[in-house]
This record gives structure tokens, sequence and C-alpha cells, in this order.
């Protein structure tokens, strides 16, 4: 009996355990990078920009060039690394206070430049690695050990809804906001990234991506709970869907001439 | 009075009437530079205006940041890839960017940084000052680390250093910051705009190019296992201690004969330099010692130096800064006076010859 291997492990995932909590959505939303890293043939010219927060570390799980930003800096590193050398394939992965807070500057000036580089925002409504404290994406009312009441849209504003302020850029070519609670939302999860990938291999500007992901620790529920936590609470305060996609319209004009497209064939 | 090396008369070449900005950044595009980011801020505003048409002449990278944060940290993403970059802003900018200069420290990633100094503190005023020496020598940032400074004096060093701190940079893996400030960066002078030497960046064994037929590789600062981080420190540590072998240098004008010194950098070195001037004419024995290495400092010659010549003044354009550099030198036997004019207060001669007579 002749057997094939259907499932396995991306080439440009380490082997090795990871520092996240069981549960946590970190593990997939990698997953599908690396997915998409293998998928597109990038292994050979990928540099990957961590952020400040749990996924710092990801340069131990990439097998990839990769550099650590500071706080809020990534967009910024990955601007002066795409401009300095185009060839490169740059994309930054970065968590909710990382791209929505300290980072909003460089995040929106990015966008509206349209760098050509692909951003995979985890949104997971907190801080995870200061342990737990208000996100400019915690939801009203939510306990948070620095919004112990809950959080309070009089005095702390509502939670910002990134995929949408993205779209709004010219310069962004894609922008979605996906989830990866359950398989059918992981798939679609794996279809936005790779569309965020073609925005910048396509050369149509920035591709986005944001994330809704379980932080089980911070959350202080199992990952079952968790997980439903982000179905019903989540998605109702960040509807998933498709806000932004000039890459279509740009891959009708301009395909048969694009640098790299044969990178689809790998 | 012998002319010093910083002047254009000691050079072959055509001598060109240069501003100090225009001069640096002609400099580092002769010395290879491949992209600068930076954010507008007097009085340094003529660096990125001309390297924004200049730079892509030579097929480089301009790019006018949203903030110096931002500028700083582009600069280390470029940097990171081994392309020759810079960026250039005054204090406010400068303190704005310490976080990245941590960073690109702590990730010995080299670039080039410079600071065209404005008074301060906070808003402060575009007038000159040498005010942000503590800064730039100290590290400037969070963690124990240093960057290399070089001061120029003069237009002529200001078109030079860029390649040399290329070179340091790159051979330390290490930022590099040249210490202008706002009288070097608006003067106007002759200076020969040719490179002694053409730019040799070094083979590349570290820089973030895509893994092609290598392994992956990674650049940070932070190292959580075990012991890691202060075995990464010592490696620092260890870079630090072999830069303050190899790299103090200083210059030494009319010190043979002299019976006083002066230890000054930068701007006021020139101006002590027309103080000596003045000073000769009368008959006092007066010499200058001039850091051209604020970091590492010049402090081994300084002190052989002083072991003839005993009575020193320290001028500079601050409160004394470079002062505590000199303190740390030189023996208790040495009588050291100051005379500083913070605020953007610029000494003259006069004003440097009559503290000479204090001596």
């Amino acid at each position: 009996m002749v057997m094939k291997q259907v499932f396995g492990r991306p080439e440009t995932l380490c082997d090795g355990a990871t520092h996240y909590c069981g549960g946590c959505g970190h593990g997939v939303a990698h997953r599908l990078v690396a997915e998409a890293l293998d998928h597109f043939g990038l292994h050979d010219k990928a540099v990957g920009v961590a952020p400040a927060g749990c996924s710092v570390m990801l340069y131990d799980y990439f097998d990839v060039d990769t550099i650590e930003s500071a706080h809020g800096r990534a967009l910024a590193v990955a601007t002066g690394m795409k401009r300095a050398n185009p060839s490169l394939f740059v994309f930054t992965y970065q968590g909710d206070g990382d791209l929505a807070s300290i980072g909003m500057c460089e995040t929106i000036h990015t966008a509206n430049r349209g760098e050509k580089i692909t951003v995979v925002f985890i949104n997971n409504a907190v801080y995870g690695m200061t342990g737990g404290q208000m996100a400019p994406t915690t939801l009203p009312g939510q306990k948070t050990t620095t919004t112990p009441l809950g959080r309070s849209t009089a005095t702390e504003g509502a939670p910002i809804k990134m995929a949408e302020l993205m779209a709004g850029f010219d310069g962004v070519a894609y922008s979605e906001r996906v989830a990866v609670y359950d398989a059918r939302h992981v798939l679609r999860a794996r279809k936005a990234i790779y569309r965020a990938f073609e925005s910048q291999i396509h050369q149509a500007g920035m591709g986005f991506v944001e994330v809704l992901s379980p932080c089980v620790t911070n959350l202080k529920m199992s990952p079952e709970k968790a997980q439903a936590w982000v179905a019903e609470e989540m998605c109702a305060a960040f509807p998933l869907g498709l806000f932004k996609d000039t890459l279509s319209q740009y891959e009708k004009e301009n395909a048969p001439a694009v640098e790299g497209s044969d990178a689809h064939a790998s | 009075m012998s002319p010093s090396n910083h002047g254009a008369a000691a050079r072959p070449g055509t001598r060109k009437l240069v501003q100090g900005n225009i001069a640096l950044a002609e400099g580092a595009v002769r010395a290879g530079l491949n992209c600068y980011f930076g954010y507008p801020i007097t009085p340094q505003n003529q660096i990125p205006e001309y390297l924004s048409w200049r730079l892509p002449e030579t097929g480089g990278v301009f790019l006018q940041a949203e903030s110096e944060l931002a500028s700083i940290n582009m600069v280390l993403g470029a940097a990171a890839t081994g392309a020759r970059v810079m960026t250039s802003s005054s204090g406010p900018g400068i303190s704005l960017m310490q976080e990245g200069i941590s960073f690109l420290a702590g990730s010995q990633i080299p670039c080039l940084i410079v600071d065209v100094m404005r008074c301060g503190p906070g808003l402060g005023g575009i007038k000159p000052t040498q005010a942000d020496y503590y800064q730039a020598t100290r590290g400037g940032g969070h963690g124990d680390y240093r960057t290399i400074v070089l001061a120029p004096f003069s237009a002529q060093e200001m078109f030079d250093f860029p390649m040399r701190a290329f070179d340091l940079a790159e051979h330390y893996r290490n930022p590099v910051l040249i210490l202008s400030d706002a009288i070097l960066g608006q003067l106007k002078e002759p200076a020969v705009l040719e490179p002694a030497g053409i730019p040799r960046p070094l083979p590349n064994t570290w820089a973030l190019t895509g893994a092609h037929n290598r392994p992956a590789r990674n650049l940070r600062s932070m190292y959580l296992s075990g012991d890691d981080q202060e075995i990464h420190n010592n490696v620092l540590w260890e870079k630090y201690n072999r830069i303050e072998q190899e790299l103090p240098e200083a210059e030494q004008i009319e010190t043979d004969d002299a019976d006083i010194l002066i230890v000054a950098f930068g701007s006021a070195a020139r101006i002590a330099l027309s103080a000596i001037r003045l000073a000769r004419e009368e008959g006092l024995r007066v010499g200058l010692f001039r850091p051209v290495t604020l970091y590492p400092y010049p402090g081994k010659a300084l002190r052989e130096l002083t072991s003839r010549v005993n009575r020193v003044l320290v001028v500079e354009m601050n409160m004394g800064q470079m002062l505590d550099d000199v303190r740390l030198a030189v023996t208790d036997e040495v009588r050291i006076h100051f005379y500083g004019r913070p605020g953007g207060g610029v000494p003259t001669p006069h004003d440097i010859l009559a503290k000479i007579k204090e001596c």
C-alpha cells in the first residue's frame, strides 16, 4: 500500500516546542505564516521582524532570517529593510499593544507610504507578555489587570478596529480580519495570509491581516472557553471580513508583467 | 601659528567653499552611503535636503521618516541588511533616538548617526552648544553600551569623518556618532571634497540577506536563557576594551613649549586656537589638546602631556561635561581650570584669553 503524507510541519517552521501557552492562538498563526513562506518559496529571501511581546521569540520558530525590533517599531525596521534591499520578502508579526498602541504612528505612516511589506497582526484583546493589562483592542467592559472594573469607553475609549483603519490608506492593497478559533476560520485565515503575502510579491502595496486570537492565560479561561469567547465576544466587537482588496484589481491589470509571479508555481 | 591639519590647505585637490552640513552629506555619499533616513530639525536640515536629491543620483535611498523614532529604527532595519546607512538630527531628535541606538549597540549593527548640536535642555534654542557630550559619550540610552564618537572641527573634517565613521562602524560592528554643532554645521569655509580613499565595506558575515545557501541568521539584543545576557554583555565589554586600546585620538597644536594647555573639542577648539594666537602674541606659551575621538577619550595621551604641562584650561560650550574625562585622565598634581558657556553662549577668543591669564 502506498502511503502519502497529507499533513506535516512546514519546512520554514522549526521543529520543537514553543514557549506559548497551551491553547494560545500564536501556534496556529505561526503555522499559517510558515505555510505561506513555503507555498511562495520564500525561505531564501524572507526576513521576519519580531515585535516586543509574546511573539518576540518568533526567531526561534521560523527557519528564515529574523530581527528583533523595539516595542512598536517593527514597521520602521521593516521599512528600512525593504527600502535597502527590495528583493527581500519582509514581514512583521505584531501584537495589539505593539502595532495599535505604542507603534500606531509607525503603523499608519508605513501604510500611508504603501511599503511593500506583509503585516500579520495578532489581536488578542490584552497585553499577554506583561501579564494581562488593557490593550487598545480590549473590549468594552472587559476586565484586565489595569481595568479591574472593566474597560470603560467613557474614560479608556473604545477598541481600535485596525483592519478597517488600514483599509482607509491608499497604500494598503489588502486588509482582512480573520480568526483562528475553529478549522473553518483557520482555513479562511490561511487564505487571507496568502493574499497579504501576494500583495508584497506583486508589489501592489502593504498586505495586512488581523488575526483574532485567544489568550487563554490572561482571559483565565480553558482553551475551549477562550475559543468560544473569541467567536462570540471578539467577533461581535471586531467583525470578520475583507475590508480592502485593490490587490485583485492590481493583479488583473499587471499580472502578465509582474516580476516574481512565478512564485505561485512553487 | 602652524595650521592644524583640519584646514583644507594641507590637502591635495581643489578647494571649494562649502557649508559644514553639505560637506558632511557629500562626505557620506563619497563614503558609499546607501540609505539615509531622517526627520527635519534645525540646525541640520541641509543634510537631508542635500541628500534628498544627491543620494538618488548614486542609486541610494533617501526617505523622510515620520519621526526620529521611525528614522533610527529604519536605520536599524536597513543597516541590518549590510547597507551603509545614516541618520542626522539635533538634540531633541537625538534624545528620541536613544532607544533605537541602544538596540543598534545591543544587536551590534553598524551605522552612522550625526548630531548637529543645538542648545537645550528641552526645546532649548537653535544656537550652538556642546551640551550633548554626556549623552553621546556615556551611551545615551538604556543599558551598558558605548557608541564611538568622532568630533570634527572644520568643514574638511565634516567631509572626511563619514568615511572613517563607516569603516570603524563596520570594523567594530558598532554605531558611530559624529558630534557636530550649529557652528560647524552652518559655517562655510574652503574644503577639499575629494575623499582620501575609496569606500571599502567589509565582507559581511552577519547581515540579513535571506537564508540562501546558509543557515538562517538572527539579529537581537535580548537573551533570556540562563546567563546568556551576561555572556552577550561581556562580548560587548571586550569590544569596548579593544576600542579603548585601539582608537583614542587627539590633535596637539603648539604643545611642545607650552606652559598652559587648553583642552577643547569641536567649535570650542577652533575658538581656543584663535585665543592661543592672541596669547602667543603676548608671550604666553599656550598649546591646544584637541580630542578627536570623544569615546574612546584620549586620556592616556592627555595624562602623558600633563606630566609636563600642569596648568590646564578646559573650554566647553556647556556646564562642564568633557571636564569629567579630563579629571579622570590627569593626576592630582595638575591644576584644572574650567571655562564654560551653556545655553547657546559662544566664547570669544578674548574671553578665553582672559581665562588663560587666570591660570
